[in-house]
């Protein structure tokens, strides 16, 4: 009798961890173990590397970066960009400005930075409008390039670091924009001037206050030669 | 380009190596934490994790809109630990049932603790997670800058470029591993693809003057982005290569940041109208450029559209630059928090975005919207902006 109850406990014992049922469930730790995959992670006190991505781009096999594409600049043809369109109301939402010029015109040109250092245009904050004070210096530019027709010219737009950062990349194009329609009202052709904009990314003074900020709103004028000319 | 191992096995993630299906008699009541007041952190407990896995899984639960607290406080018990495997049991102390019980092996620790923290969040709101999700963002280098891309953490950072020159504006296309980007490594602002499969990069828009802003549609065959080539900054959408430029603006106005609704249809960018800088609209096939109502605000810049469709945040500048979120259909936007350049998760609900502390420096941050709760991320990687969340 003892026997049969002692069996019918170790039974009953045998069938309850068997079920395992009860509030209270045991972590599973039937574990089929994987291989691990390595991804590769960055020590919380390291730079990460940088890809092993050679820097001398068009020249790797491999490297899909096909010469760049020079697509029109207007689609309406190569003579659309020769047309003023200045505006005579700004806030009339007039179309557009003066059609880019194509980039085979200027691409492959020597580029002189410091030919025109002391002509650098400043604008008011979160302005694009030639000031009438900084005129002469854009005159300047202008009389030259009239003297020389075979130099071209590109004008980099910059603003300071009080935008956020798309808005002042579009504004610093536009700042660009503007002193091509000056010199361009003022007796150059269109297909001479192109324009680039740094946003915020390359200031000329780092600090933080009006002092620095009144000397980033700029556009600086880069003379561009011949390719083989001095 | 030689594509190194390392960036296939980024995107590996964490395999779960076992699930006890929850049966009927265990989970007792169906009890969903729909979170009517979605303002309060839900408590939960962490039971037997250590080192980086407990790091990752608090992260995560706290980001999520979690309060981390002591067992007698919790609603919910996650008991586990991380030996070799991240394992967990998730049970709820008020309804008295289990909810999950998982392990992860695979990957890094670090994966496996996400991967658990994901599980976690869908158990308990129903919503997936976002802790196995990526951000691609510019990492700023002196004069130059490049562009990264990591786990929404900003760990496991890898740099996408080394081109010693100036990028901007990163784009994930929507659920493909591509991005787009605007690189002056040919001397202007150019926008190319990057295929993060292959490596291979693309330029889809250099044109004379800048090309900007790229934006990837929704279903990824479309790219919206700021061109200046007709002589003034406007929108353009052009195929997914670049192909078939269509103006969509015509002003005199700088048009910048354009982005998407998630039904494809409607693009919504920074402009101004009688000299007041405003947010606009205008049909992606083209037609009226119409302003969004914000209300009382000013100066609004960098919009993202959630993706489910409900809101829109921008930044705006009014003295510093603050977060703010108004319906997508226009209203009185309201503040989030100070920020500028919110780019939305896949939930709808979590951002990531930049914040300015003196000196020139910019860091990012997470934010969950509803509970506020927000983490500072990436800070051993520099100056770091303009993120953008692979959705």
């Amino acid at each position: 009798m003892k026997r049969a109850i002692f069996l019918n406990a170790l039974l009953a014992v045998a069938l309850l961890s068997l079920t395992g049922t009860g509030c209270k469930k045991k972590l599973n730790t039937a574990v089929t173990p994987i291989p691990a995959i390595r991804v590769a992670e960055v020590p919380p006190n390291q730079q990460p590397e940088p890809p092993r991505t050679p820097t001398n781009l068009g020249q790797q096999r491999g490297q899909q970066f096909p010469p760049p594409a020079l697509p029109p600049a207007n689609p309406t043809g190569p003579d659309a960009g020769l047309t003023q369109t200045l505006p005579t109301n700004p806030d009339k939402g007039l179309t557009g400005g003066i059609p880019a010029t194509p980039l085979d015109q200027i691409d492959g040109m020597n580029q002189d930075t410091n030919h025109f250092a002391g002509q650098m245009v400043f604008f008011d904050y979160d302005s694009a409008t030639v000031k009438r004070s900084e005129t002469s210096k854009v005159n300047t530019v202008g009389d030259e390039l009239k003297g020389r027709p075979e130099v071209k010219l590109l004008i980099d737009g910059h603003c300071d670091e009080r935008g956020t950062e798309e808005y002042n990349r579009a504004l610093g194009e536009r700042r660009a924009l503007s002193l091509r329609e000056y010199l361009v009202s003022y007796g150059l052709s269109p297909d001479r001037i192109r324009t680039r904009s740094w946003g915020e990314d390359r200031p000329l003074e780092s600090g933080h206050d009006e002092s620095a900020w009144s000397k980033n709103r700029r556009g600086e004028f880069i003379l561009l030669l011949p390719p083989g000319s001095k | 380009m030689k594509h190194p191992l390392g960036l296939v096995s980024f995107f590996a993630t964490a395999i779960v190596i076992f699930s006890t299906a929850v049966t009927a008699a265990d989970a007792g009541a169906e009890r969903l934490e729909i979170n009517r007041d979605a303002t309060k952190r839900t408590p939960i407990s962490l039971v037997g994790y250590s080192g980086e896995a407990a790091a990752v899984l608090r992260f995560d639960l706290e980001i999520a809109g979690f309060l981390l607290t002591s067992e007698e406080k919790a609603a919910y018990v996650l008991k586990g630990d991380n030996e070799g495997q991240v394992r967990g049991l998730l049970t709820d102390v008020i309804a008295k049932s289990i909810r999950l019980n998982k392990g992860f092996a695979g990957g890094s620790t670090r994966s496996q603790a996400h991967a658990l923290s994901d599980a976690v969040v869908e158990a308990i709101t129903g919503q997936h997670g976002i802790a196995s999700t990526k951000i691609a963002f510019k990492v700023h280098n002196g004069p130059n800058s490049e562009i990264y891309i990591s786990d929404y953490d900003a760990h496991n950072a890898k740099a996408l470029t080394s081109d010693n020159t100036v990028v901007a504006a990163p784009c994930w296309v929507p659920h493909q591993r591509r991005l787009y980007y605007t690189t002056y490594v040919f001397g202007n602002a150019d926008i190319v693809s990057h295929d993060l499969n292959s490596g291979a990069r693309q330029v889809v828009a250099r044109y004379s003057g800048s090309n900007l802003s790229p934006s990837a549609s929704p279903d990824g065959r479309f790219l919206a982005m700021v061109l200046s080539k007709g002589g003034s900054p406007d929108i353009y959408v052009a195929d997914a290569d670049g192909g078939n430029a269509r103006q969509l603006t015509r002003s005199r106005e700088d048009e910048s940041s354009p982005c998407w609704s998630p039904d494809g249809r409607t693009i919504l960018f920074a402009t101004k109208m009688n000299g007041r800088r405003v947010l606009a609209t205008v049909p992606a096939a083209g037609g009226q450029v119409e302003r969004l109502k914000i209300g009382a605000v000013v100066n609004p810049s960098e919009p993202d559209w959630s993706p489910d469709g409900k809101w829109i945040v921008f930044t705006a500048q009014m003295g510093g630059f603050h977060l703010y979120k108004v319906q997508a259909g226009g209203g009185d936007a309201e503040e989030i928090c100070e920020g500028e350049d919110g780019s939305w998760a896949s939930n709808s609900r979590t951002l990531v975005f930049t914040r300015r502390s003196g000196g020139g420096k910019r860091g990012l941050s997470l934010l969950d919207v509803p509970t506020k709760e927000i983490k500072d991320v990436g800070q051993n990687l520099g100056v770091c902006s303009q993120p953008s969340w692979a959705r």
